[in-house]
């Protein structure tokens, strides 16, 4: 254990002290841990779904969860049930075989939801496009409020991403609680 | 096992790993087969194409000496050809899986139910259908999927999936439990089956690098290389010395950098969250020097037809390797809790065993194999550049279980990071980029690399007009998706994420 702790004191807490090259990317990243924080109060819940995405987006995704960008610090959490979640963060273009699965999940959804598509191939299809086995881009399928493009986008972009969607929707200025 | 014993018509494809070709007849395609299995080697793939030549169906076996591409060509109308899999039961998946894209049929074959093809497609056999398949059809179902029952008292089923409770690609797990007790796990995957295999042949062969390098994202430099292997040698490119060198220095970076991905999250599985926040943090600082050093954090684009995207400079070098000292110092003391840790050994040792001779017997392959005492790891037994200069080393356990997959992958990681070291401190100069001058007739490639789950498989054959005629792109996890099936049997149903992450296997790279 204290091997354990001895490792935890170590290492420190990288959120805070950005090292000298990554000092624009820090700054950026608290810029909009504060601005989330303004603006949710509370917390924010996302349900993830891979739509048929080749797991980049998937690794940035989990990305954000690490110390950096210490995602879950902020209240924003990813969920195991669409029914629990504020937010849909869908990646891929959507295969076919993912479609009814996906506007499934959309469906227990509580309202209001917010959708955002992540990803180049979520955005508009990708280099995959559209096929016989694929519907291209998310909002061939379920209505999307936001758009992250790139292929992955960085964790910096998703968090930027997410605060856009949230801010561009009307129920947005959500009281604390 | 010597060539000359299978009595074939073999040509040499130009790749640095030994490629050869051969057209077989029926009894031809039995005969490799089973020569191939008396031998101990290996089935790696099974595929089909058609186009100007006609039909045919395509395996490639893995053997000592190198691999053989054998191809037996169908007559017009014949849609059969002899069943591998009593010799190599890994060929069952990928025989239903060339049915269903393919129209070919395996003569005689136990299991004949569909697999990617879920009953959406306004197309049958989208591969073998000339000009392109009508597009996605809506509105219909998926059909009901005749899994096997277990039956018995107190036995009841679990489905899971295809939207999984965490971030993790979609696939169907149907779990046949008593109390906690796994009996049977049957698995049913393509759900993001997005049509890679005919969206090839919509792309010009020298930008169809980039779809490679979306067949499975964290695989990326993997493919990438297989397939810009696959058309040099179908073009006879050589390539430029200090490019090889920035491939496998990209393909060493890949590695370790899944390695750390993998140790935090099996951390976090056994309920020990602080091997997740160390292990995603050397990640992130690793992934940040990639995106420097390569242009992107996955290093996607990187690799290109002919060498590489662009040189690496002085500096950058010079960064990664202090960058290797640092992460060595780290991960030897995180090892050392990990290996100390008694809830983390508890949760690890035993669980999820596959034995050494039932990975021999299912040809469990790449890094879960070497886990479970299959010494097979192309980086070790092929002379090509650069790791024949550096003289990887192969890691092996014997336990099979999750607790000698963690420890595989430490000892992995300290073998890659000396080789990155070695790679930058003997970096050759010169070029990194060739012409690849398209042939004006048609011809075929293969390209073989040991990617960090295990090997990857290009196969590659341009048209006479230089269109992609066919790509095949096989994933190791085809091989291991149904051995952890097996591994799980017995463990109870909380073990099975710590079980399936332990072998972190590819759905986008099997569904394609």
């Amino acid at each position: 254990m204290w091997q354990i702790l001895r490792q935890i004191v170590r290492t420190g807490i990288v959120t805070e002290p950005p090292p000298a090259l990554d000092a624009a990317l820090k700054d950026e990243v608290r810029r909009i841990h504060d601005e989330l924080l303004a603006i949710l109060g509370s917390a924010l819940a996302i349900r993830q779904v891979d739509a048929g995405s080749c797991n980049g987006c998937e690794l940035e995704i989990h990305a954000l969860n690490n110390p950096y960008y210490n995602i879950e610090g902020l209240g924003i959490h990813f969920v195991a049930s669409p029914r629990h979640a504020d937010m849909l963060l869908v990646t891929g273009p959507v295969s076919r075989h993912m479609e009814e699965a996906l506007r499934r999940t959309y469906d227990a959804t509580p309202q209001p939801r917010l959708v955002v598509a992540l990803g180049d191939c979520a955005c508009d299809g990708g280099i995959f496009g559209e096929s016989y086995a694929s519907c291209g881009r998310v909002s061939n399928v379920i209505p999307v409020d936001a758009v992250v493009p790139g292929c992955p986008p960085p964790p910096l972009e998703i968090l930027r991403g997410i605060l856009a969607a949230v801010k561009m929707n009307p129920r947005g200025g959500r009281q604390a609680g | 096992m010597r060539f000359a014993e299978l009595h074939l018509d073999l040509q040499r494809l130009s790749a640095p790993l030994p490629i050869w070709h051969a057209r077989v007849d029926r009894a031809g395609w039995i005969a490799v087969a089973a020569q191939v299995a008396q031998a101990r080697g290996r089935l790696l793939s099974v595929w089909g194409r058609s186009g100007s030549t006609g039909p045919s169906v395509c395996a490639a076996f893995a053997t000592p000496e190198g691999l053989v591409w054998a191809e037996l060509p169908l007559a017009g109308a014949e849609d059969r050809y002899p069943d591998l899999s009593d010799t190599f039961a890994c060929a069952t998946r990928m025989q239903r899986s060339l049915a269903d894209l393919g129209g070919l049929h395996a003569d005689h074959a136990n299991d004949r139910r569909p697999w990617l093809d879920h009953g959406l497609w306004a197309t049958a056999a989208p591969l073998a259908t000339a000009g392109a398949p009508a597009g996605a059809a809506a509105g219909t179902l998926p059909a009901d999927y005749p899994f096997v029952r277990v039956e018995g008292d107190g036995v009841h089923e679990i489905a899971v999936g295809p939207v999984h409770a965490g971030i993790i690609e979609p696939g169907h797990f149907r779990f046949s439990v008593v109390g906690e007790k796994v009996l049977r796990l049957e698995q049913h995957l393509g759900y993001v089956h997005k049509g890679i295999e005919r969206r090839f042949t919509e792309l010009a062969p020298l930008q169809a690098y980039r779809l490679a390098g979306r067949v499975s994202g964290d695989m990326t430099v993997a493919y990438a290389w297989a397939y810009a292997m696959a058309l040099e040698s179908a073009c006879g490119t050589s390539v430029p010395e200090r490019a090889e060198w920035l491939r496998a220095l990209m393909l060493e970076r890949e590695r370790v950098a899944n390695h750390l991905g993998d140790l935090g999250a099996l951390g976090n599985d056994a309920a020990l969250a602080f091997g997740l926040a160390q292990f995603s943090r050397l990640r992130e600082d690793w992934q940040r020097l990639s995106q420097r050093a390569f242009g992107h954090r996955f290093m996607m684009d990187a690799v290109v037809p002919g060498g590489v995207a662009g040189d690496l400079s002085l500096s950058l070098r010079d960064e990664q390797r202090r960058q290797c000292d640092e992460l060595e110092r780290e991960v030897r003391r995180l090892r050392h809790i990990y290996d100390e840790h008694a809830g983390l050994q508890d949760r690890f040792m035993g669980t999820g065993r596959v034995t050494p001779e039932l990975a021999a017997r299912l040809g469990l392959a790449g890094m879960a194999g070497r886990a479970s005492g299959q010494a097979v790891d192309l980086r070790h037994d092929h002379d090509w550049q650069p790791y024949r200069a550096l003289q990887a080393r192969i890691a092996t356990q014997q336990g099979g279980d999750v607790a000698a997959r963690v420890a595989l992958r430490f000892d992995e990681l300290a073998e890659s990071l000396r080789l990155i070291r070695e790679l930058c401190a003997r970096l050759p100069e010169g070029g990194v980029a060739a012409v690849v001058q398209l042939p004006g007739h048609a011809v075929q490639g293969a390209g073989w690399v040991e990617g960090w789950r295990g090997e990857v498989l290009v196969a590659l054959s341009l048209g006479a007009e230089g269109r992609i005629e066919r790509c095949h792109a096989h994933d190791p996890s085809w091989q291991n998706w149904p051995v952890l099936e097996h591994a799980v049997i017995g463990n109870i149903v909380p073990d099975f994420p710590l079980i399936n992450k332990s072998f972190n296997l590819s759905y986008s790279g099997v569904d394609l």
